[in-house]
């Protein structure tokens, strides 16, 4: 390694490590600290209730539809905006930003209106006998809206940088469409679809302000992990917030630690020049 | 290849007419349906009682006060924010050093964290239960459940705006100009100002822009730390689940009217700054580029 000539390392280093340490690492120490202050038996307690039980399970299920539903329309988006033109795409491309800029509480009320058995949608849904506000259903929307940017963003330059010599190869040996999705194009897609599928399912099992307003947060069927930390807060009582907390932080850190493997092997395919 | 092929080139895959057509119509109604209809609808709603309750809903002082202190959060957390940001790429690119790489997963620790779990944090630093909490009381010093709370909270969340988009752009420049620049004599800050900042300007704003589209828009976090005080803490995002669960649901749409408003000129400027080539260059950074590890 050759010798450096430039200034600033100390500055911008000391700069850096201090507001990484008092914004982000200060208060998740805490946050570890309060719920390991609990002993293990009264933590297990906490984290294992059976309300605590009922909203993990909501919780992950409706981020488990919403990507699964995330990864084939995404999926799709992206390959419309990648290889097809027609009138008005740029504006469609733009679009699939919106989730990311407008803000959780405003999509939380638009979804509900929508959906509410006298909204637009809610009520031909109501006709055909499908509820989503109020309902796991309408948690899994909101998770859908949430985290749709993040599939097509992570497919799109792939798709973009794929090489066109590799389809006509296949096509010259006789593979049909199909054949040459599955074969080729897909296994070429997979690592960016991974880290895409990853980067969607984190965000929806920590989303909050979107789905409050959509889910009912019944206790036992529509009640959000997040949201028990915030009733755990509201009644003081907060050993209980830290606990339940701690498990999303857990969960957060997995999906990071998933998310950087797939990242780093994702980026053999999307690294420009 | 050149010309060993003539004729007409066999359509690529997913071409045919008929195929492609019924994907764009499909992909096309979900986006009306799921993107386009939320939009919409907060239109609709918010004069759905008329343009006078909209107005009156506008200029109520508890709404221009959230509209205010959501304006006085951005003032302060995306400088800041963007001060981190450009420290944090500068001494990540331009410096080999040891946890380089760690530093770089931290810095992104706050896109995977659910916003309630970073309030919920923040309450045990600066909570009465919390670790300075009891302290910072003693000398009167209220940090939650205020303004420097709300603030707080929103830096949390966009810790790593700017960073993110910084970081690959100045690892795929390298290093060689502001080298040159610092051998011919230039200081530090001259070596940034004239030779760095150049280079990455579209970036750092693409950066700004959707930092203050995520601090002005923050809930869930700003939601724990805030109180909720109407007319003292109330945020604008927090001022319309007010309204909303005040059955005012028309004053609540008109007051997300302006952020979804905020929210189509983010999308915009977005647009505009990807013209000038910001937001192209992705992630690289997480890798050791092979003209680094030539070095």
């Amino acid at each position: 390694m050759r010798r450096n000539v430039l200034p600033g390392l100390r500055l911008s280093l000391g700069v850096t490590l201090f507001y990484v340490g008092l914004i982000v690492v200060l208060p998740l120490a805490a946050l570890v600290f309060k719920a390991s202050s609990l002993g293990p038996e009264d933590y297990w307690r906490i984290v294992s209730s059976s309300r605590a039980l009922a909203s993990y399970r909501v919780t992950v299920l409706s981020a488990l539809g919403a990507t699964i539903f995330n990864l084939f329309f995404g999926l799709a988006l992206a390959w419309v905006l990648t290889r097809y033109r027609f009138p008005g795409w740029r504006i469609v491309d733009a679009m699939v930003d919106l989730p990311f800029a407008l803000p959780t509480a405003v999509a939380g009320i638009a979804l509900t209106a929508l959906f509410t058995t006298n909204g637009w949608f809610g009520s031909i849904l109501a006709d055909l006998g499908i509820k989503v506000a109020y309902t796991p259903l309408g948690i899994m929307i909101a998770m859908c809206f949430t985290s749709l940017p993040f599939i097509v963003r992570t497919v799109q330059p792939v798709l973009e940088d794929l090489d066109p010599a590799l389809e006509e190869a296949a096509q010259s040996l006789g593979g049909s469409d199909w054949q040459i999705f599955r074969k080729v194009i897909l296994p070429l897609l997979t690592p960016a679809l991974l880290a895409g599928v990853s980067l969607s399912f984190a965000r929806s099992l920590g989303e909050f302000g979107a789905i409050i307003f959509i889910a009912g947060n019944q206790p036992m069927s529509t009640e959000i992990t997040a949201l028990l930390v915030f009733i755990r807060l509201e009644e003081y009582d907060y050993q209980a917030a830290a606990a339940i907390a701690s498990v999303l932080l857990i969960a957060a850190f997995v999906m990071l630690a998933l998310t950087n493997w797939m990242q780093s092997r994702a980026l053999r395919y999307t690294v420009k020049g | 290849m050149g010309a060993t092929r003539t004729g007409r080139k066999p359509p690529r895959v997913g071409d045919q007419p008929l195929f492609r057509r019924m994907l764009i119509g499909i992909v096309l109604v979900i986006v009306a349906l799921l993107i386009v209809a939320p939009l919409v609808v907060i239109g609709v709603e918010a004069f759905s009682k008329g343009w006078v309750v909209y107005r009156d809903t506008i200029i109520h002082p508890d709404t221009l006060h959230a509209i205010g202190l959501t304006v006085f959060a951005a003032i302060v957390a995306v400088p800041v924010n963007t001060a981190f940001g450009v420290a944090a790429a500068w001494s990540i690119t331009k410096f080999d050093f040891w946890g380089r790489r760690f530093l770089l997963v931290v810095i992104e620790i706050p896109f995977s964290v659910s916003p309630i779990v970073a309030g919920v944090a923040y309450l045990f630093v600066y909570g009465l239960q919390g670790v300075f909490g009891p302290m910072l009381d003693e000398y009167g010093i209220k940090i939650l459940f205020a303004i420097p709370g709300i603030i707080l909270a929103s830096m949390f969340v966009t810790a790593p705006f700017v960073a993110r988009e910084l970081i690959p752009l100045m690892q795929a420049q390298g290093r060689d100009l502001e080298e040159a620049a610092t051998s011919l004599g230039a200081s530090g800050w001259r070596t940034f100002f004239s030779v760095t900042l150049p280079n990455v300007k579209w970036a750092l704003l693409y950066g700004v822009v959707l930092c203050n589209a995520r601090v002005m828009g923050e809930f869930g976090a700003v939601s724990v730390v805030s109180g909720n005080i109407r007319g003292q803490t109330n945020t604008l995002p927090l001022h319309i689940e007010l309204l909303y669960h005040d059955y005012q649901a028309a004053g609540a749409f008109a007051a997300a009217s302006i952020l979804a408003l905020i929210a189509v000129f983010t999308i915009i400027a977005k647009v505009a700054l990807e013209r000038q080539g910001a937001g192209r260059v992705r992630r690289p950074a997480l890798v050791t580029s092979p003209a680094e590890k030539a070095q």
